[in-house]
Protein backbone atom coordinates (compact mmCIF):
# COMPACT_ATOMS: atom_id res chain seq x y z
CA UNK A 1 0.00 0.00 0.00
CA UNK A 2 1.40 3.49 -0.91
CA UNK A 3 0.98 5.42 2.01
CA UNK A 4 1.37 9.30 3.45
CA UNK A 5 2.17 10.98 6.60
CA UNK A 6 0.12 13.57 8.50
CA UNK A 7 0.91 14.89 11.52
CA UNK A 8 2.80 11.20 12.51
CA UNK A 9 -0.66 9.15 11.64
CA UNK A 10 -0.53 6.79 8.52
CA UNK A 11 -2.83 7.76 5.48
CA UNK A 12 -3.76 5.60 2.27
CA UNK A 13 -2.05 7.54 -0.21
CA UNK A 14 -4.74 8.35 -3.90
CA UNK A 15 -3.91 8.94 -7.25
CA UNK A 16 -4.27 12.88 -7.48
CA UNK A 17 -4.05 13.58 -3.75
CA UNK A 18 -4.44 17.46 -3.14
CA UNK A 19 -4.35 18.94 0.36
CA UNK A 20 -7.68 19.42 0.40
CA UNK A 21 -8.22 15.50 -0.19
CA UNK A 22 -6.21 14.97 2.91
CA UNK A 23 -8.08 17.49 5.25
CA UNK A 24 -10.80 15.41 4.07
CA UNK A 25 -9.88 11.95 4.74
CA UNK A 26 -8.43 12.89 8.54
CA UNK A 27 -11.78 14.87 9.13
CA UNK A 28 -9.88 17.93 9.85
CA UNK A 29 -12.36 20.57 9.91
CA UNK A 30 -10.35 23.35 11.53
CA UNK A 31 -10.63 26.83 9.47
CA UNK A 32 -7.02 28.44 10.19
CA UNK A 33 -4.63 26.27 9.09
CA UNK A 34 -0.80 26.30 8.51
CA UNK A 35 0.28 23.43 5.98
CA UNK A 36 3.43 21.82 5.81
CA UNK A 37 4.90 18.64 2.90
CA UNK A 38 8.20 17.70 3.78
CA UNK A 39 9.02 20.52 5.28
CA UNK A 40 7.57 23.28 2.54
CA UNK A 41 4.35 25.69 3.56
CA UNK A 42 1.34 25.20 1.08
CA UNK A 43 -0.73 28.58 1.47
CA UNK A 44 -4.40 28.41 1.23
CA UNK A 45 -4.77 29.00 -2.21
CA UNK A 46 -2.83 26.32 -3.00
CA UNK A 47 -4.48 23.54 -1.39
CA UNK A 48 -5.94 22.36 -4.80
CA UNK A 49 -3.39 22.65 -6.99
CA UNK A 50 -1.03 20.52 -4.11
CA UNK A 51 -0.30 17.53 -5.36
CA UNK A 52 1.22 15.18 -2.91
CA UNK A 53 3.30 12.06 -3.60
CA UNK A 54 3.96 9.07 -1.61
CA UNK A 55 6.02 8.75 1.17
CA UNK A 56 5.21 12.50 1.55
CA UNK A 57 5.23 14.10 5.54
CA UNK A 58 2.37 16.28 5.88
CA UNK A 59 2.27 18.41 9.25
CA UNK A 60 -1.19 20.29 9.67
CA UNK A 61 -1.23 23.16 12.67
CA UNK A 62 -4.44 24.03 13.70
CA UNK A 63 -4.65 27.93 14.50
CA UNK A 64 -6.83 28.77 17.83
CA UNK A 65 -7.97 31.83 18.55
CA UNK A 66 -6.75 33.40 21.99
CA UNK A 67 -4.01 35.25 23.77
CA UNK B 1 22.28 49.58 38.82
CA UNK B 2 24.84 46.75 38.85
CA UNK B 3 25.04 44.26 36.10
CA UNK B 4 26.85 41.62 37.44
CA UNK B 5 24.75 41.57 40.23
CA UNK B 6 21.80 41.87 38.30
CA UNK B 7 22.73 38.32 36.51
CA UNK B 8 24.06 37.24 39.89
CA UNK B 9 21.88 33.76 40.08
CA UNK B 10 22.53 33.07 36.37
CA UNK B 11 25.74 31.09 35.26
CA UNK B 12 27.60 33.43 34.34
CA UNK B 13 28.48 31.79 30.77
CA UNK B 14 24.87 32.30 29.66
CA UNK B 15 24.50 35.81 30.25
CA UNK B 16 26.74 36.88 27.15
CA UNK B 17 24.42 34.91 25.00
CA UNK B 18 21.33 35.87 26.05
CA UNK B 19 22.61 40.20 25.95
CA UNK B 20 23.57 38.98 22.21
CA UNK B 21 19.98 37.60 20.94
CA UNK B 22 17.58 40.10 19.45
CA UNK B 23 13.81 38.48 20.04
CA UNK B 24 10.71 39.97 17.92
CA UNK B 25 7.49 39.91 19.64
CA UNK B 26 4.38 40.05 17.92
CA UNK B 27 1.49 41.56 19.95
CA UNK B 28 1.25 42.98 23.15
CA UNK B 29 -1.96 41.64 24.73
CA UNK B 30 -1.96 37.97 27.06
CA UNK B 31 0.35 36.26 25.46
CA UNK B 32 3.21 39.14 24.24
CA UNK B 33 2.70 41.40 27.50
CA UNK B 34 4.09 38.21 29.60
CA UNK B 35 6.22 37.17 27.03
CA UNK B 36 8.43 40.35 27.12
CA UNK B 37 8.28 40.59 30.76
CA UNK B 38 9.98 37.29 31.34
CA UNK B 39 12.31 37.74 28.62
CA UNK B 40 13.40 41.05 29.90
CA UNK B 41 13.92 39.45 33.13
CA UNK B 42 16.29 36.85 31.66
CA UNK B 43 18.79 39.44 29.93
CA UNK B 44 17.41 39.36 26.40
CA UNK B 45 20.14 42.14 25.03
CA UNK B 46 17.16 43.23 22.53
CA UNK B 47 12.91 42.93 22.60
CA UNK B 48 11.20 44.29 19.33
CA UNK B 49 7.36 44.53 20.17
CA UNK B 50 4.73 45.33 17.95
CA UNK B 51 0.87 46.12 18.81
CA UNK B 52 -1.87 48.44 17.67
CA UNK B 53 -3.81 48.16 20.39
CA UNK B 54 -4.76 50.35 23.09
CA UNK B 55 -5.50 49.04 27.24
CA UNK B 56 -9.08 48.54 28.37
CA UNK B 57 -10.10 47.22 31.59
CA UNK B 58 -10.99 43.75 30.48
CA UNK B 59 -7.34 43.24 29.56
CA UNK B 60 -6.31 42.99 33.03
CA UNK B 61 -7.33 39.80 34.01
CA UNK B 62 -4.23 38.24 32.20
CA UNK B 63 -2.12 40.88 30.64
CA UNK B 64 0.99 42.80 32.54
CA UNK B 65 -0.80 46.25 32.68
CA UNK B 66 -2.38 48.54 35.80
CA UNK B 67 -5.44 50.03 36.45
CA UNK B 68 -3.84 53.74 35.71
CA UNK B 69 -2.44 52.72 31.80
CA UNK B 70 -6.15 51.84 31.13
CA UNK B 71 -6.58 53.84 27.52
CA UNK B 72 -2.74 53.98 26.64
CA UNK B 73 -1.85 52.29 23.87
CA UNK B 74 -0.49 48.95 25.19
CA UNK B 75 3.12 49.08 23.81
CA UNK B 76 3.34 52.82 25.67
CA UNK B 77 2.48 51.31 28.81
CA UNK B 78 4.36 48.04 28.17
CA UNK B 79 7.72 49.74 27.73
CA UNK B 80 6.65 51.84 31.18
CA UNK B 81 6.51 48.51 33.18
CA UNK B 82 9.84 46.91 31.05
CA UNK B 83 11.81 50.16 32.18
CA UNK B 84 10.86 49.47 35.26
CA UNK B 85 12.23 45.61 35.31
CA UNK B 86 15.36 45.88 33.87
CA UNK B 87 17.56 48.53 31.99
CA UNK B 88 19.24 45.44 30.99
CA UNK B 89 17.37 45.09 27.93
CA UNK B 90 16.86 47.21 25.11
CA UNK B 91 13.42 47.90 24.05
CA UNK B 92 11.98 48.84 20.35
CA UNK B 93 8.32 49.61 20.51
CA UNK B 94 6.07 49.78 16.89
CA UNK B 95 2.34 51.06 17.80
CA UNK B 96 1.36 49.36 14.52
CA UNK B 97 -0.98 46.96 13.17
CA UNK B 98 0.87 43.84 11.64
CA UNK B 99 0.53 42.65 8.07
CA UNK B 100 2.56 41.06 5.95
CA UNK B 101 4.40 43.88 4.05
CA UNK B 102 5.58 45.36 7.90
CA UNK B 103 6.60 42.32 9.33
CA UNK B 104 9.25 41.77 7.09
CA UNK B 105 10.61 45.59 7.72
CA UNK B 106 10.36 45.36 11.28
CA UNK B 107 11.65 41.72 12.74
CA UNK B 108 14.11 41.02 9.68
CA UNK B 109 17.02 41.52 12.54
CA UNK B 110 15.57 39.38 15.07
CA UNK B 111 17.14 35.71 15.96
CA UNK B 112 13.78 34.56 17.18
CA UNK B 113 10.36 35.49 16.41
CA UNK B 114 7.72 34.92 18.77
CA UNK B 115 4.04 35.06 17.88
CA UNK B 116 1.59 36.76 20.23
CA UNK B 117 -2.02 37.55 18.71
CA UNK B 118 -5.59 36.65 19.93
CA UNK B 119 -7.01 36.16 16.60
CA UNK B 120 -6.22 32.83 14.23
CA UNK B 121 -5.91 34.54 11.22
CA UNK B 122 -3.47 36.71 12.95
CA UNK B 123 -1.75 34.27 13.82
CA UNK B 124 -1.93 32.13 10.28
CA UNK B 125 -0.81 35.45 8.49
CA UNK B 126 1.90 35.67 10.96
CA UNK B 127 3.46 32.43 10.50
CA UNK B 128 3.08 32.14 6.66
CA UNK B 129 4.96 35.68 5.89
CA UNK B 130 7.59 34.23 8.50
CA UNK B 131 8.19 30.50 6.97
CA UNK B 132 8.40 32.59 3.32
CA UNK B 133 10.57 35.51 4.33
CA UNK B 134 12.60 33.51 6.80
CA UNK B 135 12.64 30.07 6.38
CA UNK B 136 15.70 29.44 8.46
CA UNK B 137 14.83 31.35 11.36
CA UNK B 138 12.77 29.87 14.24
CA UNK B 139 9.20 31.38 15.33
CA UNK B 140 7.43 30.01 18.14
CA UNK B 141 3.36 30.31 18.23
CA UNK B 142 0.39 29.47 20.39
CA UNK B 143 -2.32 27.87 19.59
CA UNK B 144 -5.32 27.00 22.31
CA UNK B 145 -5.00 28.44 25.52
CA UNK B 146 -8.52 29.07 26.90
CA UNK B 147 -10.12 28.36 29.76
CA UNK B 148 -8.80 27.19 32.82
CA UNK B 149 -7.30 24.17 34.32
CA UNK B 150 -6.49 21.03 31.67
CA UNK B 151 -2.25 21.40 32.85
CA UNK B 152 -1.31 18.24 30.78
CA UNK B 153 -2.71 19.06 27.66
CA UNK B 154 -0.61 21.66 27.59
CA UNK B 155 2.66 20.81 25.47
CA UNK B 156 5.44 22.27 22.65
CA UNK B 157 5.95 20.54 19.10
CA UNK B 158 8.35 21.49 16.77
CA UNK B 159 7.40 21.35 13.05
CA UNK B 160 11.06 22.64 11.61
CA UNK B 161 11.53 25.70 12.39
CA UNK B 162 8.62 26.85 13.41
CA UNK B 163 7.28 25.57 17.45
CA UNK B 164 3.88 25.56 19.03
CA UNK B 165 2.65 25.81 22.64
CA UNK B 166 -0.77 25.09 23.87
CA UNK B 167 -3.27 22.55 23.86
CA UNK B 168 -4.07 22.96 19.94
CA UNK B 169 -8.08 22.27 21.33
CA UNK B 170 -9.73 24.62 23.29
CA UNK B 171 -11.60 27.22 20.91
CA UNK B 172 -13.07 30.54 22.36
CA UNK B 173 -16.79 30.37 23.02
CA UNK B 174 -19.36 31.04 25.85
CA UNK B 175 -17.83 31.08 28.70
CA UNK B 176 -14.00 30.09 28.00
CA UNK B 177 -11.92 32.95 27.68
CA UNK B 178 -8.37 33.62 27.93
CA UNK B 179 -7.65 33.84 32.02
CA UNK B 180 -4.24 34.64 33.38
CA UNK B 181 -3.11 31.80 34.67
CA UNK B 182 -3.51 29.12 31.42
CA UNK B 183 -2.59 32.24 29.17
CA UNK B 184 0.91 32.83 31.40
CA UNK B 185 1.92 29.12 31.39
CA UNK B 186 1.67 29.65 27.32
CA UNK B 187 3.46 32.75 27.41
CA UNK B 188 6.60 31.40 29.46
CA UNK B 189 6.46 28.00 27.61
CA UNK B 190 6.86 30.20 24.77
CA UNK B 191 9.56 32.48 26.94
CA UNK B 192 11.45 28.96 27.90
CA UNK B 193 11.55 27.75 24.47
CA UNK B 194 13.05 31.57 23.46
CA UNK B 195 16.10 29.92 26.10
CA UNK B 196 16.54 26.72 25.18
CA UNK B 197 17.57 27.63 21.19
CA UNK B 198 19.32 30.13 22.38
CA UNK B 199 21.15 27.71 24.77
CA UNK B 200 21.28 25.08 22.51
CA UNK B 201 24.88 23.59 23.94
CA UNK B 202 24.69 24.99 27.61
CA UNK B 203 23.15 22.42 30.39
CA UNK B 204 20.13 23.51 31.75
CA UNK B 205 21.07 22.12 34.91
CA UNK B 206 24.35 24.87 35.29
CA UNK B 207 27.15 22.48 34.66
CA UNK B 208 27.31 23.08 30.90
Amino acid sequence: MKKITVNDNILKWEENMNINVILQRMNYTFRMLVVKVDGKLVKKNDYNSTIVYPDSDVKVIHLISGG
Amino acid sequence: MNKIEFFSKHDPKIVPVLQRATIGIAGAGGLGSNIAVSLARTGIGKLIIADFDKIESSNLNRQQYFIDQIGMPKVIALLENLNKISPFTKYQMHEIKLNEEKIPFIYKDVDIMVEAFDKAEMKTMLIETWLTNFPDKPIIAASGLAGWGKNDLLHSRKIDNLYICGDEETDLQTGISPMAPRVGIVANMQANLVLEILLKGFNADGRG
